[in-house]
């Protein structure tokens, strides 16, 4: 059995790193506690090499000038232990979910797929980056060893069978444990005073004194000690939540830094979707609102939050962060939150991702992603709901249509289609609508209409030369919005020759218009 | 009154000097010799572009007359209301989204009807409907070269009024002619008054002309009179009667005194195509339309 644990030190940095990784060449502590009692609760090495330690006040901790502060947020850490654990299951179905920041994951067989260990190890390390998060990589025949190699080596440690004890002699007695806290602290005081300051010295203790002096966990700590503790591990199968948080300590204002946020929470995503080869179909963005309140002259953000929702739905399944961006861009530009923005939440519904075998004898089509932003740029000009294809309801009311998102047929919609010759029939006389339809004022001779003028259209006005009709229709009695008229065709001579209207009389109203030209 | 040319030969660099006067043959076998404007390949012997492929019209009689429809071609449709313009668009249409080609209809004026389309049997499902709204906020910022004739101070008050709606059609079209992949893009300016069709610039008619070359979209303007000018590959006008209604008409009693609009006789008139290297000659052809409720 072989097993490969992925560790990440300094979580809860890393977190923060996970979506700000600019920051990665500075300085970064993050601070836990509430204000003004906030202390240090994690550094990265940049930040220990200028002698700040964990547990320092925030006071003490801002007389260093390059140091950036960052609060800790559960949000992140799950978001940035997600990515993690879609890592180790990119790799291996069968993975355990160790500590917040640490993996476990089988490798057994895996060498056809993946290749030696020792690459399988890199490529591990390699994807974690991938995902934003800096991980320690270690393999070895048993998941406790692999586990403590990744955390007491930094980068990709292999460790064959039998050499456990002796690699893992070296390393400080604080990688046995996972947390800190009070056990902890004691036993490490307890074996300092021995004068044990390693695994190895640790290992070559007698196991019985050790089991009268330090009890049933000392036995179990210095088995792990010797690399021979035995344990399955227990796969977790977690649900498929694709979301990354941002909490914000100053709030935004403006669309453009949010365009930045939000690439960086679509990367994430996108990574973590082609890790399991999914894409999605659907985006939800939500963000907390802060609402501005005058208080003594000055703007201050409210405590009451609110928050703004907007769900991209996308007709095909598709993964590619740059169109995810601009469509949400369009949508947030024609459809501003209104207020600072303090926390985001961006999630991605998974789906399958679509295979398609383009032909080369089928018509062409846009491609789903560019067509997808054409609409969404073509629905920032002409306004929501007037870009689309047409749907004709069940129904005889005048315009009984409504306007649906643009799919093209897929080329297997194509293919199945495209076999029947084209139905070639005699062309239809056409109507051209006037919307809003024209008022009329109509001069009726044997209750036909003899007259007409139309004041918007100056056309449409003279003798009618020839009519036909009525046609009557009427229907929704039952309902408020019901409809009852009278349709004619009428002929009118323009200087251009003969044109064709029909004319419409709502019997509710008595009113006439003029619906349409024949063309 | 002659005038010199004056050519540099490569070889010595010296300036060699022609009389314009000369006989043109004599010119030209002159200019020959000369090494470095031997290799200009006169206009009489470039090569020929390959004809377009050409899509059917979906109506037999305009596939007759013009040989189809011309990819990556600016075609136009002009005529007077009632002259059977939209007939003819609905049957393009139709017949492209029956090969299961995407297809765009920019709607300036909002006047299609979806009715009509269903019994030209369009399929809704490969169609994208574009809907002006004059009375769209959202207008976009305006283009240096529109502004300039939309914003002339002389524009009468009834082309002011199509301004946004033309203003989002150019904007529309750009973005469809580079998302690629459309099969037919039909710009409807049917309704637009001949004015304000006028305003649209020439730069954006070549702009679009330029983008619709070497790509498999047919791209179709309809007005009531030409607005494209040389920027339109192919141009048909449809025409009815001038001024009897019963050629035009076509009327059915049933009975007494009720009659039934059975459809119109129609006249498409093939004015110019830029596509055949011979000179343009006009020629007709008759059309026939039945009314939706025929079946």
């Amino acid at each position: 059995m072989s097993f490969a644990a992925i560790f990440v030190p300094d979580f809860p940095v890393e977190a923060v790193l996970h979506l700000e990784p600019e920051l990665r060449s500075r300085a970064v502590s993050v601070l836990e506690g509430k204000p003004p009692l906030q202390k240090i609760w994690g550094l990265n090495d940049n930040a220990r090499r200028t002698g700040l330690e964990i547990d320092m006040t925030r006071l003490q901790a801002e007389a260093w000038p390059d140091l950036v502060l960052r609060c800790r947020s559960a949000l992140q850490e799950s978001a940035a232990h997600a990515a993690l654990l879609a890592c180790a299951q990119s790799f291996s179905p069968r993975v355990e979910d160790t500590a917040c920041d640490t993996v476990v994951l089988d490798i057994s067989g895996m060498e056809s797929l993946f290749g030696p260990h020792a690459k399988l190890a890199r490529d591990l390390a390699r994807r974690a980056s991938d995902l934003g998060v800096e991980a320690n990589v270690a393999v070895a025949s048993n998941p406790d060893v692999a586990t403590i190699a990744a955390r007491g080596f930094s980068g990709v440690t292999v460790i064959a069978a039998g050499q456990e004890q002796e690699r893992l002699g070296n390393l400080p007695l604080e990688v046995l444990f996972a947390n800190q806290n009070n056990e902890r602290n004691q036993f490490l005081d307890t074996l300092e005073r021995w004068g044990i300051r390693n695994l190895r010295a640790f290992a070559a203790l007698p196991e019985m004194a050790i089991s009268e002096r330090l009890g049933k966990r000392g036995v179990y700590l210095q088995k792990l000690a010797r690399g021979a503790t035995s344990r399955t591990i227990v796969p977790v199968d977690p649900p498929l939540v694709f979301e990354e948080v941002v909490e914000l300590e100053c709030p935004l204002v403006l669309l453009e830094p949010l365009a930045f946020l939000l690439n960086r929470l679509l990367e994430q995503i996108c990574a973590r979707l082609s890790a399991r080869a999914l894409a999605t179909q659907e985006l939800r963005l939500k963000l907390e609102l802060g609402q501005e309140e005058e208080s003594g002259g000055t703007r201050v953000l409210a405590r009451r939050a609110q928050t703004f929702t907007r769900t991209l739905r996308l007709p095909v399944p598709m993964l590619d962060a740059k169109v995810f961006l601009k469509l949400l861009q369009l949508d947030l530009q024609a459809n501003p939150p209104g207020a600072p923005i303090k926390k985001i939440w961006l999630s991605a519904e998974p789906a399958k991702a679509r295979a398609a075998q383009g032909g080369l004898f089928l018509p062409p089509s846009p491609e789903p992603e560019k067509l997808e932003l054409t609409l969404a740029r073509i629905s920032g000009i002409v306004g929501e709901g007037k870009v689309g294809s047409v749907e004709l309801l069940d129904t005889h009311r005048p315009e009984g249509f409504r306007i649906e998102h643009f799919t093209p047929a897929t080329p297997e919609q194509k293919k199945s289609k495209a076999n029947g010759d084209l139905d070639r029939n005699a062309v239809i006389t056409a109507l051209r609508m006037f919307r809003p339809r024209l008022s009329a004022t109509v001069t009726l001779r044997d209750g036909k209409p003899a007259l007409i003028s139309c004041p918007k259209k100056k056309e449409v006005q003279g003798e009618v030369i020839w009519q036909a009709g009525p046609w009557r229709s009427s229907g929704d009695w039952w309902q408020p919005n019901s409809w009852a008229r009278d349709e004619w065709d009428i002929a009118l001579q323009t200087h251009a020759g003969v044109a064709l209207y029909r004319l419409v009389r709502d019997l509710l109203t008595g009113r006439w218009f003029v619906e349409g030209t024949y063309d | 009154m002659s005038s010199l040319l004056v050519c540099a030969q490569p070889a010595t660099g010296r300036p060699e000097a022609f009389r314009t006067t000369e006989k043109p043959a004599l010119l030209l076998k002159r200019l020959s010799t000369v090494p470095h404007l031997s290799r200009v390949t006169p206009a009489s012997r470039l090569e020929v572009r390959p004809a377009p492929e050409t899509v059917s019209s979906g109506i037999a009689e305009i596939d007759a007359l013009t040989g189809g429809l011309p990819r990556g071609c600016l075609t136009e449709i002009y005529g007077p209301a009632s002259s059977g313009r939209t007939s003819l668009l609905l049957a393009t249409i139709a017949a492209a989204t029956q090969r299961q080609e995407a297809c765009a209809l920019v709607d300036v004026s909002d006047a299609f009807d979806p009715q009509s389309a269903a019994a030209a049997k369009v399929d809704f499902k490969n169609l994208l409907w574009v809907r002006c709204d004059p009375e769209s906020k959202k207008n976009p910022p305006r283009r240096r070269g529109d502004t300039k004739k939309f914003s002339s101070a002389q524009a009468n008050r009834s082309s002011r009024a199509w301004e946004p709606c033309l203003e989002q059609t150019l904007k529309t079209t750009d973005l469809l002619l580079q998302s690629s992949g459309l099969g037919l893009i039909a710009i409807d300016l049917g309704d637009i008054p001949l004015e304000a069709a006028r305003r649209i610039p020439l730069t954006s008619w070549f702009r679009f002309r330029r983008a619709v070359e070497n790509t498999p979209t047919v791209l179709l303007v309809v007005g009531q009179a030409p607005c494209a000018r040389t920027c339109a590959s192919l141009l048909l006008r449809m025409e009815g009667q001038r001024s009897a209604i019963s050629p035009q008409l076509s009327v059915r009693k049933i009975p007494e005194p009720a009659q039934l609009l059975e459809g119109l006789h129609l006249q498409v008139e093939f004015v110019r195509s830029r596509l055949e290297r011979k000179p343009a000659q006009s020629d007709r052809a008759a059309l026939e339309t039945r009314a939706a409720w025929t079946g």
